[in-house]
């Protein structure tokens, strides 16, 4: 558990972060949006103290971030770049082994560690262990390095723009295996992006910023339907009906789908409890079946175009 | 086919000399190199973290160098006197900045993701320093190393003006004596050396940071290794001479001393230029030099006698074409109003004032003959003039003056004086061609570098000057048309010298003193 307490941070007179605050609960991961120069990028990298802050408190759980020295602390914290930072000198897993080295771990655990870590974020050990970073593609190094911030298990994960050096086909698929790790499943986890669509897919919460000052934070739902201020609702403008229904999940709107019995099978397919408006709603357009089913706690209810449209209107009104 | 037989005979005639030459090349090369780096990279490495310093530092490391490199051993003598010193010194501030600019580079041109990814890891400054910095601009700051290298094999030549040692006093002796042979022998190794080192390193280089690893530590100690050369032969105790590089070469010079003397002194080559100062200054125990030189007063140093007479004669005449004297009788009357006239130390005193005092050779030639009553005002004639050459050097600057007063003074001939002529070669040619009428020429340079006869002849009469000047004068005449007028008096010759004080305090007279004393302390 993350606690940020009144953050700033001036380069000389120029406030880059000013009076930021949130909390980041265990297993939760939290989105820092914004623009360039919004503050988001100085303010994940005082959480490690890459940047000292000028005025303010971080704990992590419960322990100020801010008393001990800044290596130790940095060892115990996972840092994932947006342009990878692999050792182009280091092999794969030499790469992955830096921390757990600095740490004084034993040879035979780190090896573990590193083939278990591999195997884990789909890289065949056996391909992939003894190469260096260059003969990689893009995803896969971006893959060593997530590998290479979790080779310690450490509770907590600094990311800053992870996909944002890749090109947008690799860039969602990847996104899209990051979601399914289990591997992150359990991760304290704050995250820098400056894209909308990638904070709403990933993100427990979004904070939302601009000037170096946090405008909003909370879940996408709440970011897109109650925005606190004119800065929240026109940061969406551009793709708000695509953001609103990302931002809404099937649970989102469970209350207002109709019941079905065991016998509504027909053409329907199946949906995911967590699955996201359009997600949902790419389905029912290019596919043959007209309906979604989904079950909840031996529940079952059905999905329409019609269920989608209306609860978005309910929403708004709201 | 002749010339290649005769460099590779040369080479096995001075193969120890060559040997212990390339060593030292070696030795000093990486001595400094070894240096530079040790200086260079933390320098680098400080800069590259202030990045104010960055410009001034790299400015002043290029300034250095555009001294040119003679010069910048100029430089180093005051300070650091002759010998190793100032030789490491001068390739040491030339190997810096290819090394400083590489490594600041090097440094400079790493992905700052990787930089932030290893901070971000958790590693202190050191360890980003020696784990990742390092390593990864190690090719690059191999690269300097290699450049620093080449151009160190090359500068380190020019060490054998000031004693250093290498493979510049076969360069520098044979240009002195004209021997191709010599030069190659001293210039093919120094062109392989440079080519050796630059694909090795280049080898090195080219593999990919990642594979250089831990093997870069071994580098170090090879330069060590190679350094230590350089130690090894200057060990030795006991009196140590300085020879300039022609002497060096010569039968009348360091190799009639092994020969005839069989002289065993441990010797470094030297310009001459700095020769006398450095016996002064008591880095040098004995040199060869010139008999009559300024500097012998100055400094108060004494001539050995060569008592086995190895140098010949070299006894300063008018050398003048013949046919000027039938035209011209009384040219030949005026020039011998000075034969026999300057003695051994009365030339000394003349360079004395040239050399030492820095008078004009006029003004010292001027008040020469009005001591000796020779001296009379220019009669500012015109009947004809007189062309008089001059090699290019001090004492025959004095010479000629003497002889331009003594001719515009007794006669009514106008005089031209050609001076700084260059060597003896081009004063000669000057002569043969009928574009100088004479010059100040030595009996020992007509005889040996001129006329060249069997070394029968040579040996027969060499260490008798009568016989030489006979000689000399009957082979110019018959040969060239040229007539030796009768010598001035002082002969000035190659002579082993000492400080004074040293020579009476070991009681050292002759050349045979000295090996005798040499040989006894061994």
């Amino acid at each position: 558990m993350i606690v940020v307490k009144n953050l700033s941070k001036f380069f000389q007179q120029t406030a880059a972060v000013e009076d930021v605050s949130f909390e980041v609960k265990e297993g939760e991961t939290l989105v820092l949006l914004g623009t360039s120069g919004s503050g988001k990028t100085t303010t994940l990298r005082m959480i490690n103290r890459l940047i000292e802050p000028s005025s303010g408190e971080i704990s992590i759980n419960g322990q100020s971030a801010l008393a001990m020295p800044a290596e130790i602390l940095r060892r115990s914290i996972g840092y994932v770049l947006q342009y990878n930072g692999l050792f182009p000198h280091y092999t794969v897993a030499e790469n992955i082994a830096i921390v757990p080295q600095l740490l004084g771990w034993e040879k035979k655990s780190i090896r573990a560690r590193t083939h278990e870590l591999l195997l884990k974020l789909h890289l065949d050990p056996e391909r992939f262990a003894d190469r260096y970073p260059r003969e990689l593609s893009g995803g896969q190094q971006q893959r060593v390095g997530l590998a290479r911030a979790l080779a310690s298990d450490p509770p907590i994960l600094l990311m800053d723009e992870p996909f944002g050096s890749l090109d947008p086909v690799t860039r969602t698929s990847i996104r899209k295996e990051f979601l399914g790790l289990d591997v992150l499943k359990r991760k304290t986890i704050v995250m820098v992006t400056h894209d909308i669509e990638e904070a709403f897919e990933l993100g427990d919460k979004i904070c939302l910023m601009d000037g170096g000052k946090l405008k909003q934070i909370g879940t996408p739902a709440e970011l897109m339907f109650n925005p606190s201020s004119d800065f929240s609702r026109s940061f969406f403008d551009n793709e708000r009906l695509l953001m609103e229904m990302k931002a809404l999940r099937v649970k989102d709107i469970w209350n207002s789908l109709d019941k079905v019995g065991d016998e509504e099978q027909g053409n329907s397919r199946h949906a995911d409890f967590n699955e996201n408006l359009w997600v949902v709603m790419q389905d029912l357009i290019a596919g043959e079946a007209q309906t979604k089913i989904v079950s909840r706690n031996n529940e079952r209810k059905v999905i329409t175009l019609q269920h989608i449209f209306h609860s978005l209107k309910l929403f708004k009104a709201n | 086919m002749n010339a290649q037989q005769s460099l590779w005979e040369f080479i096995l005639l001075q193969w120890d000399k060559l040997l212990e030459q390339t060593i030292t090349h070696i030795g000093l090369t990486f001595i400094s190199l070894l240096l530079a780096v040790a200086v260079g990279v933390p320098i680098a490495i400080l800069v590259s973290r202030r990045r104010s310093m960055a410009d001034a530092v790299l400015g002043v490391a290029s300034a250095m160098q555009t001294i040119p490199s003679i010069a910048l051993l100029g430089f180093m003598i005051p300070l650091f006197g002759i010998g190793t010193l100032p030789a490491i010194v001068v390739l040491f501030l030339y190997a810096l900045l290819p090394i400083i600019r590489n490594t600041y580079t090097g440094i400079k041109g790493i992905d700052e993701a990787v930089r932030d990814a290893a901070r971000g890891m958790g590693m202190t400054d050191k360890q980003i320093l020696f784990k990742v910095e390092i390593p990864l601009a190690m090719p690059v700051i191999l690269a300097g190393i290699r450049t620093a290298t080449v151009i160190n094999v090359g500068v380190a030549t020019l060490a054998a003006y000031i004693a250093g040692g290498g493979l510049g006093e076969f360069i520098f002796g044979g240009i002195a004596l004209n021997n191709t042979n010599m030069i190659l022998a001293g210039a093919i190794p120094a062109a392989l050396l440079a080519i050796l080192f630059d694909f090795l390193l280049g080898r090195i280089q080219q593999r990919k940071p990642e594979s250089i690893g831990k093997g870069i530590l071994v580098l170090p100690f090879v330069f060590m290794l190679l350094s230590c050369f350089y130690i090894i032969p200057s060990t030795g105790t006991g009196l140590l001479a300085g020879f300039e590089p022609e002497f060096m070469g010569r039968s009348d010079g360091y190799l009639g001393l092994k020969s005839h003397y069989k002289l065993n002194i441990s010797s470094v080559v030297v310009s001459d230029a700095v020769m006398y100062e450095a016996l002064y200054e008591k880095k040098l125990d004995v040199i060869g030099g010139y008999s009559t030189d300024g500097r012998l007063k100055a400094y108060d140093l004494i001539t050995l006698k060569d008592d086995k007479t190895i140098f010949p004669p070299y006894f300063a005449a008018p050398l003048v074409r013949s046919d000027i004297l039938k035209k011209y009788p009384e040219l030949e009357e005026t020039l011998n109003l000075i034969a026999g006239k300057i003695s051994d130390s009365t030339m000394t005193d003349l360079n004395y004032q040239t050399d030492i005092l820095k008078r004009s050779p006029e003004w010292v030639a001027r008040k020469f003959l009005k001591k000796t009553g020779l001296y009379r005002p220019p009669q500012n004639g015109s009947k004809a003039t007189i062309r008089i050459g001059c090699k290019i050097f001090g004492e025959q600057y004095i010479l000629t003056e003497i002889y331009r007063m003594l001719i515009e003074g007794n006669t009514e001939f106008k005089v031209e004086t050609k001076t700084g002529l260059g060597g003896t070669k081009i004063c000669f040619d000057a002569l043969t061609n009928n574009q100088i009428d004479l010059y100040p020429e030595y009996t020992g340079t007509g005889f040996l570098v001129i006329l060249k006869p069997a070394s029968s002849i040579i040996d027969r009469i060499m260490s008798d000057r009568d016989e030489v000047f006979k000689y000399v004068q009957t082979e110019f005449e018959y040969r060239y048309g040229l007539t030796w007028l009768k010598p001035m008096g002082f002969n000035n010759t190659y002579a082993l010298m000492m400080r004074q004080q040293d020579a009476s305090a070991l009681g050292l007279q002759s050349i045979t003193d000295l090996k005798e004393y040499i040989d006894g302390n061994k």
